[in-house]
């Protein structure tokens, strides 16, 4: 092996620095799955009746659907009944009424993660409804919310406080019937964020939540529903890490965002969950559904993703271009290592007129890991002047790495313009030796050469967020966004 | 400064250099010429510690040091700087990135303190001038969609911003036009200092106008097979490479 694949070995081989596990007492449910669980987890969430139905509807057509199998990502079947569908950490008394009733561990747990909340609170600018495993335990900043009109609070309290808003929206973008992890989630999710943004109103702070996986065999089932009104803004940002575990742990999660006339939405993720060690034990399956709908005129909705962990990710935020003038974007790095795979990708589907979608993906392989871009670009025969310009480029460090890309198009209407380019690449020894012999290690050379190829997709992201992402890479981008 | 004994290099099984002795010392300009496959970039890269060569015999000393023995980013901190034959484009990373992560990698292995953004974008504007580019280059991909001319003129603002001890330039006149010529030659010219050597490997008498070399050595088939003063430049440039004989001593 040469120094420069050794250093590309060192680089990669990084323990995962968020394995631990907290030790806090849960309100868990049985293992397995059933309408009696189902009627267990409402029951807990105090949840209007609507709910139930909704829940057990999906269940039962659950029942009848099988697991997909057209991704490209390999795994052992999962044991559905082998799960925990509810797990809450035990409220000290009546449920926490500030952050200082709340477990002291469960926050020493976010300032592990590097989320003081307390400190949060203090600093302006974000924040922060923190899931902890199935219930949400703190939420920050919602006077200042409060004061504009927003509502941001967990999907369960939005439930019970506002269920006309959740009743209108929720499962109009991805119904409950939509696909197996989907319909799975609709089933049995415990809790998620909901954000409401009333017309006109530009958020003054970035949303962010930032999820956990903690309880040992439990799946999380997150619902996150976010509307922006007539000429709304929000800004909205997703973290996540789990403790390393042997063995795999599933997350089905449901995103669906909504933007009317004129209104814009944000959606930023990095997520970092637990991949599984060196040898491909353990990690998290990661299967979610996101898709935001353009509802309104001159609407737009933005994905930028940030994905280093997981086992397996499975996942394609898309946006139904619905409205006139709409505008879809998605900006995506997923790096895998080791044994992860990655099948990810979005879906931009025009059906106004003059409706505009950028895709931009970045995928990185190193080690055994597999790469997948899977992107569907459709135009319906009324999206008269529909453009799509899509750029998937893939980047392979060593030789064991694979990348795939799998982009689908149909235009069913002849006014529309599509572009698509793909490259990719290996980090070549020439560019390696002639950082060297500028006089940078070679394990900063590959950092510098892997920032510079994810840097379309790094300006896209909120700047804390961007400072997190490269950490991630394990790098340091000082200087060389421009 | 630069004490090459003896050195045997192969590609594989090929072998490429077949005894080079080549002493540089400090302040002094050596200019390599010879036919195209003699094996001046291997000697380049080789000099630069690229992977990929066996050293079969010989030995190199840099500043009484085992050259061989020294990572290659080791070298460059040290002061070898390459000037390369074909830079290589690196997408997506600014020029100015590079630069200042080369110097400061530099100055920190020196025990000097690293220049902060503001410090280093002055320092960087004026450099620029001596090579007579636009600031624009700076914000751009290293080397993506340069001209060759540009890449050339590139490796030169990054040798003058590090100021190495010893400066090897391989064929850095090639695709130039004839002011950007002057302007690369001047820059080496504001390079030239007693404490600094510089090894010139060109094809062209041209180059050897504007920066006058202390020797001339021509190498063949892996062997430095004439040496000679700046005039040798020119009976070249007339003659060719045909009427030295190859298995002829050494005459200097
Ligand atoms: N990777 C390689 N594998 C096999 N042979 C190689 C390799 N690299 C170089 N060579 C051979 O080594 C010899 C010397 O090449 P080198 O690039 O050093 O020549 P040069 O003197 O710089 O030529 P030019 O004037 O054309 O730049 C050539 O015959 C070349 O084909
Ligand atoms: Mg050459």
């Amino acid at each position: 092996m040469n120094t420069a694949n050794r250093e590309i070995d060192t680089l990669i081989n990084r323990d995962y620095a968020y394995g631990f596990e907290s030790d806090i007492e849960s309100d868990i449910a049985p293992k397995g799955l059933s309408e009696d669980i189902i009627r267990f987890i409402s029951a807990k969430k105090q949840e209007p009746d609507f709910l139930l139905e909704w829940r057990l509807k999906a269940y039962k057509h659950w029942l009848t659907m099988d697991v997909p199998t057209w991704s490209s990502v390999h795994y052992p079947p999962i044991d559905f009944q082998d799960i925990i569908y509810y797990s809450a950490p035990k409220p000290r008394g009546d449920g926490p009424k500030s952050l200082d009733d709340i477990d002291p561990e469960l926050l020493r747990t976010y300032d592990r993660l590097g989320i003081p909340l307390k400190e949060q609170e203090l600093l302006a600018g974000v924040a922060v409804d923190a899931v902890f495993d199935s219930v949400s335990v703190a939420t920050t900043f919602r006077k200042r919310l409060a004061q504009e009109g927003i509502i941001f609070c967990s999907f369960s309290e939005a439930a019970r406080t506002h269920p006309n808003l959740v009743r209108q929206y929720m499962g109009s973008v991805v119904s409950y019937m939509d696909n197996f992890y989907a319909t799975l989630n609709s089933a049995v999710f415990s809790d998620g964020t909901f954000c409401y943004i009333p017309p006109g109103v530009k958020c003054p702070m970035e949303l962010s939540t930032y999820f956990r996986i903690n309880a040992k065999n439990s799946g999380q089932f997150e619902r996150t529903l976010i509307i922006a009104d007539k000429g709304a803004r929000v800004s909205y940002l997703e973290g996540c890490t789990a403790p390393m575990r042997d063995e795999n742990q599933l997350h089905a999660a449901v995103v669906e965002l909504i933007a009317l006339d004129d209104a814009e939405i944000k959606y930023s993720t990095v997520q970092n969950w637990y991949p599984g060690d060196k040898n491909g034990q353990g990690g998290i399956f990661n299967f979610v559904t996101k898709r935001g709908d353009c509802r309104g005129a001159r609407s737009k909705i933005s994905w930028t993703q940030v994905e280093t962990g997981s086992a397996i990710t499975w996942k394609y935020p898309s946006v139904i271009l619905r409205g006139e003038q709409s505008t879809g974007e998605f900006y995506s790095v997923a790096l895998t290592n080791h044994f992860q795979q990655a099948d990810t990708g979005t879906k931009m589907i025009h059906i106004g007129r003059d409706t505009h979608s950028t895709i931009v993906s970045k995928g990185i392989s190193a080690g055994h890991g597999h790469n997948a871009y899977r992107g569907l670009v459709k135009v319906l025969k009324g999206a008269q002047g529909a453009r799509n310009f899509s750029q998937c480029d893939s980047l392979l460090l060593g030789h064991e790495c694979a990348a795939h890309t799998f982009p689908y198009i149909e235009v069913k209407n002849p006014t529309a313009q599509i572009e698509h380019e793909a490259t990719t690449s290996r980090i070549g020894d020439d560019q390696l030796f002639y950082c060297m012999q500028r006089g940078l290690s070679a394990e900063d050379a590959v950092s510098m050469i892997v920032n510079g190829f994810c840097r379309e997709v790094f300006k896209k992201l909120p700047m804390e967020f961007a400072v997190e992402a490269q950490k991630l890479l394990g790098v340091s981008l000082e200087g060389s966004i421009g | 400064m630069l004490d090459i004994r003896n050195l045997h290099v192969a590609i594989g099984d090929k072998p490429i250099l077949k005894g080079i002795d080549l002493q540089v010392k400090p302040g002094e300009v050596h200019a390599i010429m010879g036919p195209n496959g003699s094996g001046k970039s291997t000697l380049a890269q080789v000099l630069a510690g690229r992977e990929g060569y066996h050293i079969t015999a010989g030995e190199i000393r840099y500043e009484q040091q085992d050259l061989l023995k020294l990572a290659p980013e080791i070298r460059a901190r040290e002061g070898l700087f390459l000037a390369f034959q074909y830079p290589v484009e690196i997408p997506g990373v600014t020029n100015i990135y590079l630069l200042k992560a080369a110097l400061n990698a530099r100055r920190k292995h020196l025990g000097l303190p690293e220049l902060d953004a503001i410090d280093f974008l002055q320092l960087v504007k004026d450099k620029l001038k001596l090579v007579n580019m636009d600031e624009a280059f700076l914000y751009r991909p290293v080397n993506e969609g340069f001209s060759g001319g540009e890449k050339k003129r590139n490796e030169i603002l990054q040798m003058i911003l590090l100021e190495p001890k010893l400066a090897l330039l391989d064929e850095t006149d090639s695709g130039l036009d004839i002011d950007a010529l002057k302007t690369v030659s001047e820059g080496v010219n504001t390079m030239r200092d007693p404490a600094r050597s510089i090894l010139l490997i060109t094809h062209y008498q041209r180059l050897l106008d504007y920066i006058k070399p202390d020797v001339v050595h021509v190498l063949a088939q892996g062997k430095i097979i004439h040496s000679g003063g700046p005039d040798l430049a020119r009976t070249l440039e007339d003659r060719g490479y045909g009427w030295l004989d190859t298995d002829q001593e050494v005459a200097v």
